[in-house]
């Protein structure tokens, strides 16, 4: 009798810890259209290999809810297996001691990485000061510099894509001229510091983006050009309808698809738009990046992977960490969500031509030194630094402040968050 | 035993909840406070860092528009929703017909909360949408109606959805008071040859005092801690022009990696909250026990 009951206890022991294998509880916020379907195939895969998939979806204001609870969580003690983080804030967590000892560091030298990610995005994804081991791994590459313009109406006015900011004021002007509205642009404080930064790359060049926005030099903040940047922001406020303010991105982009107004400055996320319109490129809608040298900027969605003790779950995040930097989830993804994959090597065939453009594209700038990360999407600074910029544009574009003065209030407001 | 259980049956059903208050509402005031005074950047740090956060805070230009903000809207706000709850409680007070109805109708906003509110005002203030294109299809082309995106204009936008919703509540609050006052009073006055606009003048407003101090109170408060009415009319926009303090207390806590920043602010308006109702409560308090 004693001998039965031993071998039932051992028998539940082991049939319990036979149910244990790697297990991941994720944080994120795609919830909606292609980023579910997209995650959809990265759980499938986990659960093919064998893995548990805890969910823990938090919606609400892109990200805003979800933070609020990432941080009552790691608050708490009890921080998810990983959850949707980038740029530096990545640095800003492992600062805060909750993400070493970086258990996906192994997947990624035996995959890897190193020879996968372009040096600048890899060392991202770097903890201890961007050349450590990883902590983080890279899903996508998101373009911010993209112009999307209605083919239909570029077309009755004889208009082409700019390749000069000059061209580009010109074609607003013809367009204005002929009662359509310009520029489609939604009045909100991201949006502002979107269109900022690809006018501050393009009328300043990639040096004077990374000196000012990357290094943050006080000089170059104060300089002629950054005078030159925000006397293009006010003419580009000119081509803006009354009702911009505080409209949505994807409003916005709806303007262009009927073709009440004609271009838009936006990340390639617009994209999904038209597509969700029925629209092709090339004979709906073009797009081109806005006039630069050369330059790329780049935004990079990441998830960064916890502390955690339990076996079960460090084996989780390593294969987690395993199939989102696979090919196949990196194709699938970016297919869905209008990025290029983050690994160079995957095939681009089904991509569409804008998205083979930004591949070609990012290659050539990497070379030219022309990639340089987005500080409007949180990849050049920290969260503070970001906002301390972005306060500055928006009031700037939301007023008669002069572009002198808005520069040295810019650079008042960086030196002052220092 | 049972005499016992009968004396503090009272308390013991009162801990649990005044544990919980102490705690969760007082206790994290407490909190607040300390983490003002530590330098908490993306996360709660506890080593004490002084007084850092404030002079930061008051060195800040959002924060200065900010509690400029605070003032006009709280200032307008106020007198709007009282000039107007006293005048449709005076009118109601009339009684006139089908004063249930009506009543409710006034009420009715209440009953929404200010995220609704201020996301049907977004629309109907809106330039391309509401008002400014609806006269402008009834042929009034220069009709211009653009406080929501004015910078200079757009905080009075958010006075006007804050009126309509919450002028109704304080007309309730009035009219009960009016209806309070007996009737003998009025007929006395009446008998002395008092008009009817002399009548609330000099007598049924002056004895409105409690009334007037109550909605002062919960008008103020409403204000001070305004959030979702913004979030949703403008998102402190265009530009920075329409941050409120709870606004600038979200945003630093969780958009910009300044949790003691965001705690420093929090505190400024616990204090403005406090200004106003301890004093309130103190008047309230030493008249009851002068009774």
């Amino acid at each position: 009798m004693k001998k039965i009951i031993i071998a039932l206890i051992t028998l539940a022991f082991t049939s319990t810890s036979s149910i244990a294998g790697p297990k991941i509880e994720v944080l994120h916020w795609w919830t909606s259209g292609g980023e579910a379907a997209a995650l959809k195939v990265l759980k499938d895969d986990f659960a093919a290999n064998g893995g548990e998939w805890l969910d823990m979806p938090v919606t609400g204001g892109g990200g805003d809810a979800a933070n609020v609870a990432l941080k009552a969580r790691i608050v708490a003690g009890d921080p998810p297996s990983a959850s949707q983080i980038k740029g530096p804030t990545i640095q800003e967590y492992d600062q805060e001691g909750v993400v070493a000892p970086y258990n996906i560091d192994s997947i990624a030298q035996s995959e890897g990485w190193d020879s996968l990610l372009d040096p600048m995005i890899a060392a991202v994804h770097k903890c201890q000061n961007n050349s450590g081991p990883y902590c983080a791994a890279p899903v996508n590459i998101h373009r911010i510099d993209w112009i999307w313009a209605n083919k239909v109406v570029f077309d009755e006015n004889g208009l082409s894509m700019p390749t000069t900011w000059d061209e580009l004021n010109a074609a607003a002007d013809k367009l204005q001229a002929a009662g359509i509205i310009p520029f489609a642009h939604g009045g909100q404080a991201w949006q502002d510091a979107t269109v900022f930064e690809a006018v501050a790359m393009g009328i300043g060049g990639n040096n004077y983006y990374k000196n000012c926005y990357v290094k943050l030099e006080e000089g170059c903040l104060r300089s002629e050009t950054t005078v030159k940047v925000f006397d293009q922001m006010r003419k580009l406020q000119g081509y803006t309808d009354p009702g911009s303010p505080g409209r949505d991105w994807n409003v916005a982009t709806g303007m262009v698809i009927e073709g009440k107004a004609g271009f838009q400055i936006m990340g390639d996320w617009a994209k999904g738009e038209f597509t969700a319109a029925g629209k092709s490129p090339g004979w709906d809608y073009m797009c081109s990046p806005t006039p630069s040298n050369n330059g790329y900027l780049y935004n990079v969605d990441s998830f960064i992977f916890y502390k955690t003790s339990d076996p079960d779950k460090q084996a989780g995040q390593k294969l987690l960490a395993k199939l989102m930097m696979g090919k196949n989830f990196q194709k699938v993804f970016n297919l869905y969500k209008g990025s290029i994959p983050a690994r160079l090597d995957v095939p681009m065939d089904e991509f569409d031509d804008c998205a083979k453009a930004s591949n070609a594209d990012i290659k050539t700038a990497g070379a030219k030194g022309g990639l340089v990360p987005s500080f409007a999407h949180g990849m050049a600074q920290g969260n503070t630094m970001k906002a301390a910029l972005q306060d500055i544009i928006t009031e700037h574009f939301n007023s008669d402040m002069s572009s002198v003065d808005a520069a040295n209030a810019l650079a008042d407001s960086v030196l002052a968050n220092m | 035993m049972f005499k016992w259980l009968e004396k503090n049956l009272p308390k013991i059903v009162m801990a649990p909840a005044v544990g919980l208050i102490g705690w969760f509402v007082y206790g994290f005031v407490l909190w607040t406070l300390y983490i003002s005074f530590t330098n908490s950047k993306i996360l709660p740090k506890y080593e004490l860092w002084g007084v850092g956060q404030y002079v930061k805070l008051w060195a800040s230009r959002k924060w200065l528009i900010s509690v400029d903000n605070l003032l006009v809207f709280t200032a307008l706000f106020l007198i709007f929703c009282i000039v107007i709850g006293i005048i449709l409680a005076i009118f109601l007070d009339q009684k006139i017909r089908a004063e249930g109805v009506l009543r409710t109708i006034y009420l009715y906003p209440m009953a929404l909360s200010f995220i609704v509110t201020g996301t049907a005002w977004k629309w109907i203030l809106n330039p391309t949408l509401g008002l400014q294109k609806m006269f402008i299809d009834w042929g009034f082309e220069n009709f211009t109606f653009d406080w929501l995106v004015n910078r200079e204009m757009a905080i009075y936008t958010i006075v006007i959805a804050g009126v309509w919703q919450s002028a109704g509540f304080v007309m309730a609050l009035f009219l009960a008071g009016l209806r309070s006052v007996e009737d003998e009073i009025v007929k006395a006055a009446k008998i002395d040859g008092a008009g009817l606009f002399t009548v609330y003048w000099k007598i049924l407003l002056p004895m409105m005092r409690p009334v007037f101090f109550t909605s002062f109170v919960i008008l103020v408060h409403i204000s001070i801690k305004s959030y979702d009415l913004i979030v949703a009319l403008t998102q402190g926009g265009p530009g920075i022009s329409t941050t409120m303090p709870a606004l600038f207390m979200t945003q630093a806590a969780f958009h910009k990696s300044q949790v003691g920043l965001s705690a420093a602010s929090a505190m400024m308006m616990f204090m403005a909250v406090a200004a106003v109702i301890i004093p309130y409560l103190y008047s309230e308090l030493r008249r009851e026990n002068a009774r």
